[in-house]
């Protein structure tokens, strides 16, 4: 089974250790195995640690591993390797990494597969940093290679949206996200929605944010065209995930922002859409869905 | 028998400006009691004249300010390099002219394989000479279809490998979609693997181990045998993990009376907080031996030139390809150069683009106004593209630099044809506007990217010849006097080792190099031809030929 990575990218001070303590908060039972290479800086909350041994953190249900410095694909063969393996794998990128380039290394790593690539953006210095001397071509570059964007500290500007807006821009397409005090669903982070569970939506909102949409299907379809759909930016989703029947059996559908991804198996059924609530397209969705056999399931 | 040596040579180069020149130098307890006339050296008591050097000319041992220890591990594999070069154990190997010649010699090899399943590696390959030959996974099949077969590009940052290799690596398979694995018409991988984090999940299964920067036991032993063979008694192993393991070794290797150089390592950056890293160097300072000088820091601010890494300023690379990447955010570089002024810990930042220079003179400015520390000896390593205002800022700041005097030579042409443009390459390693501007410099090989090899370091920085013969840059040559103290005090100076080592002078270690020839009375065109008989290290005679 192939365990899904998701990169998490940034300039220092963006919010990426608040927010990966709040995915390692919010993991409701799932092994979540972090990597960390911002120079070895990631503080977890106290109260998240179970035992440190050198370079590894262990965490309720998971672990945190430090410093993988220049041997990335090494380190991820060893969380790979782990008994038992985790369920989903975060890797921190440093602050001046360019993430698309870890996530097109993981393709080269057997046994993981690239769940999203999200950036955070400080709002109140990520436009100045994109104009620094030194830094601005790698902020840009960060943003461009995105497939979710999270903005955070928007609670300390005046025009959060603006900002949002701007990043919209500049990211080439990506979905831009609020995530204030690092309060981000983890099936908006890590895509790990609980497919078949289509109730669980209802709870999906912390901050009345993001609307969930859950469907059923009827006969079967093809899969590479429902996860295109749902990938088309006119629908406004930042997330998608569930399954497909197919005339060949069950095919997985993940869908981050412009990227998806379609694989053979499984188990389980139905299928989740996350959007901004503002910007998700609900009757598009629903229509374009039905085409493929798919209806909302009304919980 | 006496405690004091007096070695007789026929000549005795001193670096001390106020006997040049001398024929003696007596030496007790690895210490020199001085250098002069027999009948100078006589009051310092009994002693036993050693006249085996009678025909030699005695240097103080080279200072070698920027190589890697790894260069020992790699002579395990089979030198396809375009330059005929040395192994530790002395025997030449030709350069390899053409692809052909590579598998040729890598056939070789593989024919004296026992094991059917064993790997076959190989090193130094350059393709840019071969007039833009093609190395891939179809001719390295020829060699062997059955063993993996892998070899690694003189840059370090390419490896070509071949079916069996991918195979076991899980990478020859279609669909593979990643900027650094190009792909044949079959879209199968072509076995040219661009950068370390590509190549490293392959690397294991062709005999190259995780940490490539890092020399084991029996490499850094080899290393030290290139030394001797080279003159050098100093040498740095500048971006070494120095885990506690690897410290007890390098002590333990180089505690042996008869190793026969004196090893700086400095503690490469990644995977620490600015606090544990500058900890970790005043930790590793308390251990350090005579021959084992620990507690200095590297940090790695940008990439390599020729592989479009570097961070250029404008007007940017020549070919218009896009700049390079940063390796480490300003805020990070700035809070270790701080904690370890105030610790007073060296840091070694490699820059190679100009624009990483500029970040490195903006960020230690402010730190020194803020934690000054008098005779830091920060020092820029490479600083190849620096121009004279950046070198004026360096000396304003009392920063060192460490030019790559060998670079010029073996990328001079790629940098005035493709990188950098004609004007700029002209201006790269300016080792003439360092010592004009009155910055302390030395220069290097970085071995195992081009080898160590002092004298030949002096010659490029004397010459300024390109691998094509051309002279590139006649404005930025030093003379031959300048270029053997680069080699020698200047290199010792950005260690904080030049009171120690580096001139042949009362009281300093007993470290010199054994010459069959003269470098101030040879033709600066010959410098990099004169023969090296061994080296003295505290007093122990090394014979190259003997080792």
């Amino acid at each position: 089974m192939s365990i899904p990575v998701t990169v998490i990218g940034g300039y220092l001070g963006a919010g990426k250790t608040t927010l990966i303590n709040q995915v390692l908060r919010q993991a409701e039972g799932l092994r979540i195995a972090v990597l960390v290479n911002e120079f070895g800086a990631l503080s977890i909350d106290e109260d998240l640690i179970e035992a440190q041994k050198g370079d590894v953190i262990s965490i309720s249900g998971g672990c945190v591993c430090c410093a993988f410095g220049d041997n990335l694909i090494g380190a991820i063969g060893d969380m790979v390797a782990m008994v038992p393996a985790p369920q989903h794998i975060v890797i921190e990128a440093s602050g001046v990494a360019i993430p698309q380039a870890i996530a097109a290394t993981l393709s080269l790593v057997a046994g993981v597969h690239l769940a999203g690539t999200v950036v955070l953006a400080d709002a109140e210095t990520v436009q100045r940093r994109a104009r620094d001397t030194y830094m601005g071509d790698t902020i840009l570059r960060q943003l461009t290679g995105a497939d979710l964007v999270l903005l955070t500290k928007g609670d300390l500007v005046a025009d959060a949206a603006r900002v949002a807006d701007w990043l919209r821009d500049v990211s080439d397409g990506a979905e831009v996200v609020q995530a204030a005090f690092g309060h981000c669903p983890n099936a908006v982070v890590l895509g790990a929605v609980a497919s078949g569970v289509p109730e669980r939506t209802a709870d999906l909102d912390h901050g009345a944010q993001y609307l969930g949409l859950s469907f059923e299907q009827s006969g079967t379809a093809d899969p590479q065209a429902v996860a295109a759909v749902l990938a088309d930016a006119a629908l406004g989703l930042v997330r998608a995930k569930g399954f497909v029947r197919t005339e060949d059996g069950l095919a997985e559908v993940q869908v981050v922002g412009r990227r998806w991804a379609v694989t053979l198996g499984g188990a389980g059924h139905g299928l989740v859409c996350i959007g901004l609530r503002d910007r998700i397209a609900a009757d598009v969705i629903e229509d374009r869905m039905l085409e493929h056999g798919f209806h909302l399931s009304r919980a | 028998m006496s405690d004091i040596t007096i070695f007789a040579a026929r000549k005795i180069i001193t670096m001390n400006p106020r006997r040049p020149e001398v024929s003696h130098v007596a030496v007790k307890g690895g210490r020199i009691l001085g250098a002069g006339t027999l009948a100078e050296l006589d009051g310092w008591g009994d002693y036993t004249l050693d006249d085996r050097f009678a025909d030699k000319v005695l240097m103080p041992g080279f200072v070698e300010g920027h190589a890697h220890a790894m260069e020992g591990t790699l002579w395990r594999k089979v030198y396809c390099g375009f330059f005929d070069r040395t192994d530790p154990d002395g025997r030449t190997w030709p350069g390899v002219k053409s692809i052909d010649d590579v598998l040729a010699r890598l056939r070789e090899a593989e024919a004296r394989l026992d094991d059917p399943d064993a790997a076959l590696g190989g090193f130094q390959l350059d393709p840019i000479y071969m007039d833009g030959a093609v190395m891939d996974r179809a001719r390295l099949d020829s060699v062997s279809a059955t063993r993996p077969v892998g070899v690694l590009h003189a840059s370090g940052h390419i490896m070509y490998v071949n079916s069996k290799a991918l195979e076991l690596a899980g990478l020859m398979r279609a669909g593979i979609n990643h900027p650094g694995i190009p792909l044949g018409p079959d879209g199968m991988p072509t076995g040219v693997l661009k950068g370390p984090e590509v190549y490293m999940p392959v690397a294991p299964h062709v005999g190259f181990n995780r940490s490539a920067t890092d020399a084991d036991e029996d490499g850094l032993r080899a290393f030290a045998k290139l030394c001797v063979r080279t003159g050098t008694t100093t040498v740095t192993d500048l971006a070494s993990r120095l885990e506690p393991e690897a410290v007890d070794m390098m002590l333990r290797v180089t505690g042996a009376r008869r190793f026969p150089a004196r090893v700086v390592p400095l503690k490469f950056f990644m995977g620490h907080t600015p606090q544990d890293l500058v900890d970790i160097a005043v930790g590793l300072r308390d251990q350090s031996t005579d021959k084992l000088r620990l507690g200095r820091i590297k940090v790695i601010a940008d990439g390599s030139i020729q592989g479009f890494t570097a961070r250029l300023r404008a007007p940017g690379y020549y070919n218009g390809a896009p700049n390079g990447l940063w390796y480490i955010a300003p805020e990070q570089l700035d809070q270790i150069y701080r904690l370890a002024l105030a610790a007073g810990v060296p840091v070694h930042t490699h820059t190679n683009g100009d624009e990483a220079t500029e970040l490195v003179l903006d960020t230690l400015g402010p730190a020194l106004t803020d934690t000054p520390r008098r005779d830091h000896r920060f020092t820029l390593q490479h600083c190849q593209m620096a121009d004279a205002a950046q070198f004026r800022r360096m000396q304003a700041l009392g920063v060192c630099v460490n030019l790559f005097a060998n670079h010029h030579f073996y990328w001079g042409d790629e940098h005035y044809r493709l990188t950098v443009g004609p004007e700029r390459a002209e201006r790269m390693n300016a080792c003439r506007t360092a010592l004009d501007t009155g910055v302390p410099m030395a220069i290097h090989s970085d071995a195992p990217v081009t080898p160590l090899a002092p004298l030949f370091t002096a010659w490029a920085a004397v010459t300024r010849i390109t691998a094509s013969g051309r002279v590139q840059g006649a404005h930025e040559r030093i003379s031959v006097a300048e270029a053997l103290y680069a080699i020698t005090l200047g290199a010792a100076y950005t260690l904080h080792m030049d009171g120690e080592v580096g001139s042949i002078e009362a009281g300093k270690r007993a470290d010199f190099a054994v010459l069959d020839g003269d470098p101030t009375d040879a033709s600066p065109d010959a410098l990099k031809d004169i023969p090296v008989w061994g080296t003295v290290l505290g007093g122990e005679v090394f014979d190259a030929s003997a080792l």
